[in-house]
């Protein structure tokens, strides 16, 4: 072998990749005074903080972890954020969609499923303005979405949390600009090369626990007009002519409750999930996201926007 | 499981989109829905037949309007043997620094030849760009066969052609395979129209090629990133160096040097993942803790004493420049090395390389977008390096412009 004759080792691709969101998550702390971790109860976040754990400990993290928290939360979700914050012992802090709309005289969402998506991003703006935080990290991969699939992975944004495409700073190596100006802040997505089976693995492999409504439970939905399953909540309004129906379901990401869509699953386990999704034909965002399917370019202008 | 990150170049037209996109289908990687809104686009473009895959790779706006490939799209796809990572990236030359970034990390290039048009100055530009990044494989595939008839004679042409104008280039390894990726030959299924060629197909050789990522047979390279000091009651003396080691291996009670302060200790222990451990190796993310309090921060390299690297306030670089502005003689920039950054000056351009022949050129003293030159460079503080051929992480660094804070060049050092 000539690997072993060299002294090369082989690492494992969870390693690598590992290790390369270890290091960014070091940068962060390292480059920037008021850096924060966007926490959102999700598999991702909470890869992240799993990360943040292995980055820093036995420190206290470098940031606090921040929630927008658009009130459409599955409860689940904030009950695993909550405990999460107290286990270990980090700062946790939440700005609410709902304070965001009174202050501001915004118009709440409308319609069957109304959704905060797009309200949220107000809401993120204020706090990175009230903390004045120079970074913020969040779970954004690059495989959900093909706009992502083109953003560094220290992203530039300006006083409006704007993104500019055609104006993305050259990021070479492991070399990670932070230099930024005032007003200016940086989203940083240490775990922009995972895809979504790479999370999965991970979660497995270093026995991460989860809110339950990753895995399969008896949930209340409506079958929408293109299949999609959304669960039945205060915030939907349930119309004579649905179709409600009791199935067997789980999550496969975790928004709000009121444009993420449930998918049929048997997946008891970690290994259930897994080779569900290695035989799954449709993509994270497809199947569970009613926000992107709005035009070809829906992440793109979001991101211009300010959103994550 | 092991992880390969390469780069495709190109555009369009040189197949490259459908290539990566035969990759992506007949690995399974792409999604129902995803191949739905490709079909939809694909027809609202006036593509009746099936599938642009163009629109796959290009994600934004202006990308798909223009059709082409401006920044970088990374995708990503698994075997049973491998997770790929592909950095894609355009290959118009007003795209140059796009390029560098997409194909700085990668461990192998795909430089893709239309068997038509043979070497061209793209596949020169291309292969002189993987030179100076030192990507450690070269795969030239040479694409369209169909459209010359499956001919073995014009594929031992290009590759005559391609080895006599890559010869200065000293690639580390090239190989060659002749392909059609939009009728599929020798992409994933073995091509039934070119008996003659016994090699690997394309993905088999993705599969199975040599990746040397990991290296710690070099020299013990280590930077500090970030201090950790919990300064609790119980934690009050903890005080650890937080970072990665760039290259070699650490063990506890190692003699160590600390620069650039120039200070020898001992390493006292060695953390990583909240336990102690015995010995450090490459890539490592780990916590190191030294024997007597010294002066170091983020930035500071830790080596050991038998193998310390060049220590200067100069260095001599090959760097791509990348700003729209074009270089101000005497300008003020910020030299960074991974963690480690300092004040620097360019003092000399000393040549430029013509990117399609690689011949340095007489510099006319300034440095435009995408311009590729050789330069001398003073530092304010002193820098620890290695040559980038011999290691990658301490051989490389971008500067920063003070004032826009924008990443304004890459940087390879050479030792002369």
């Amino acid at each position: 072998m000539n690997f072993e004759e060299k002294n090369m080792s082989k690492l494992d691709y969870l390693d690598q990749l590992e290790n390369e969101a270890i290091h960014i998550l070091r940068e962060v702390a390292g480059q920037f005074d008021r850096p924060a971790l966007l926490f959102s109860g999700g598999k991702d976040s909470i890869c992240l903080v799993h990360l943040a754990i292995k980055a820093f400990r036995p420190g206290k993290f470098p940031f606090p972890l921040v929630h927008v928290d658009t009130g459409h939360n599955f409860p689940e979700a904030i009950t695993y954020r909550d405990n999460l914050a107290k286990q270990l012992d980090e700062k946790l802090i939440v700005r609410y969609v709902a304070d965001t709309i009174k202050a501001k005289k915004l118009q709440d969402g409308k319609g069957k499923f109304p959704s905060r998506n797009g309200l949220q991003t107000y809401t993120l703006l204020e706090v990175i303005e009230e903390f004045e935080f120079d970074a913020c990290i969040g779970g954004a991969r690059r495989d959900e979405e093909k706009a992502r699939a083109k953003e560094r992975i220290f992203s530039i944004r300006d006083e409006f949390g704007q993104w500019d495409p055609k104006m993305q700073r050259p990021e070479l190596w492991n070399i990670y600009n932070g230099k930024i100006n005032k007003g200016e802040n940086v989203r940083v997505f240490p775990i922009s090369n995972w895809t979504e089976l790479d999370v999965w693995n991970y979660i497995k492999r270093e026995k991460i626990e989860l809110p339950s409504i990753y895995f399969t439970h008896e949930r209340e939905c409506i079958l929408t007009e293109h299949g999609q399953l959304m669960n039945t909540n205060e915030f939907v309004q349930i119309e004579a002519s649905d179709v409600v129906v009791i199935k067997k379901v789980r999550y496969r990401t975790v928004g709000d409750m009121t444009c993420t869509a449930a998918v049929e699953s048997e997946a008891y386990s970690l290994d259930d999930i897994i080779t569900e999704l290695k035989e799954a034909k449709i993509s994270e965002r497809g199947a569970t996201r009613m926000d992107d399917r709005v035009s070809e370019a829906a992440m793109e202008d979001r991101k211009k926007g300010g959103y994550f | 499981m092991e992880l390969l990150r390469f780069f495709t170049a190109g555009n369009v037209d040189d197949g490259k989109s459908t290539l990566i996109g035969r990759l992506l289908f007949d690995s399974k990687s792409i999604s129902t829905d995803i191949i739905e809104t490709l079909t939809k686009q694909s027809k609202t473009s006036g593509i009746d037949t099936g599938i642009d895959l163009a629109l796959l790779t290009d994600g934004l706006r202006a990308e798909r309007e223009q059709g082409i490939t401006i920044d970088v799209a990374y995708k990503y796809f698994t075997t049973d043997k491998r997770k790929f990572i592909i950095a894609d990236t355009p290959g118009h030359i007003q795209y140059t620094r796009n390029m560098f970034t997409g194909a700085s990390n990668a461990d192998l290039a795909i430089i893709l030849v239309d068997a038509r048009n043979g070497i061209t100055d793209q596949t020169k530009r291309h292969s002189i760009i993987s030179s100076i990044l030192g990507i450690p494989h070269v795969l030239v595939c040479i694409n369209k066969m169909d459209l010359v008839n499956y001919s073995e004679e014009r594929f031992n042409e290009i590759v005559n052609d391609y080895k006599e104008f890559a010869q200065p280039l000293n690639l580390k390894q090239t190989s060659f395979i002749p392909a059609s990726a939009l009728a599929g030959d020798n992409v994933v299924e073995r091509s039934s129209n070119m008996n003659w060629y016994k090699g690997e197909t394309l993905m088999q050789f993705l599969e199975n090629v040599k990746i040397d990522v990991v290296n710690s047979d070099g020299a013990s390279r280590f930077q500090v990133q970030y201090v950790i000091r919990p300064q609790t009651n119980h934690l009050h003396d903890y005080r650890g160096y937080a970072g990665k080691i760039l290259s070699g291996t650490y063990k506890k009670g190692d003699k160590v040097l600390v620069l650039p302060s120039n200070i020898e200790t001992t390493i006292e222990k060695l953390e990583k993942h909240q336990a102690e451990i015995e010995v450090a190796n490459a890539l490592d993310p780990v916590i190191i803790h030294l024997k007597d309090d010294v002066d170091i921060s983020r930035g500071s390299s830790i080596v050991k004493v038998s193998e310390t690297p060049q220590t200067e306030r100069e260095v001599n670089a090959t760097i791509c420049w990348m700003d729209n502005n074009a270089f101000q003689p005497g300008q003020k920039l910020i030299l960074q090395q991974n963690s480690f950054r300092t004040k620097a000056i360019v003092k000399d351009i000393v040549g430029k390389i013509d990117i399609h022949s690689f011949k340095q050129l007489e510099s006319d003293g300034g440095m435009k977008l995408n311009d590729i030159c050789k330069v001398f460079i003073k530092t304010a503080e002193p820098i620890s390096f290695d040559a980038y051929e011999e290691n990658r992480h301490t051989g490389s660094f971008i500067l920063i412009n003070e004032n826009t804070n924008n990443t304004v060049a890459a940087g390879t050092i050479s030792l002369s």
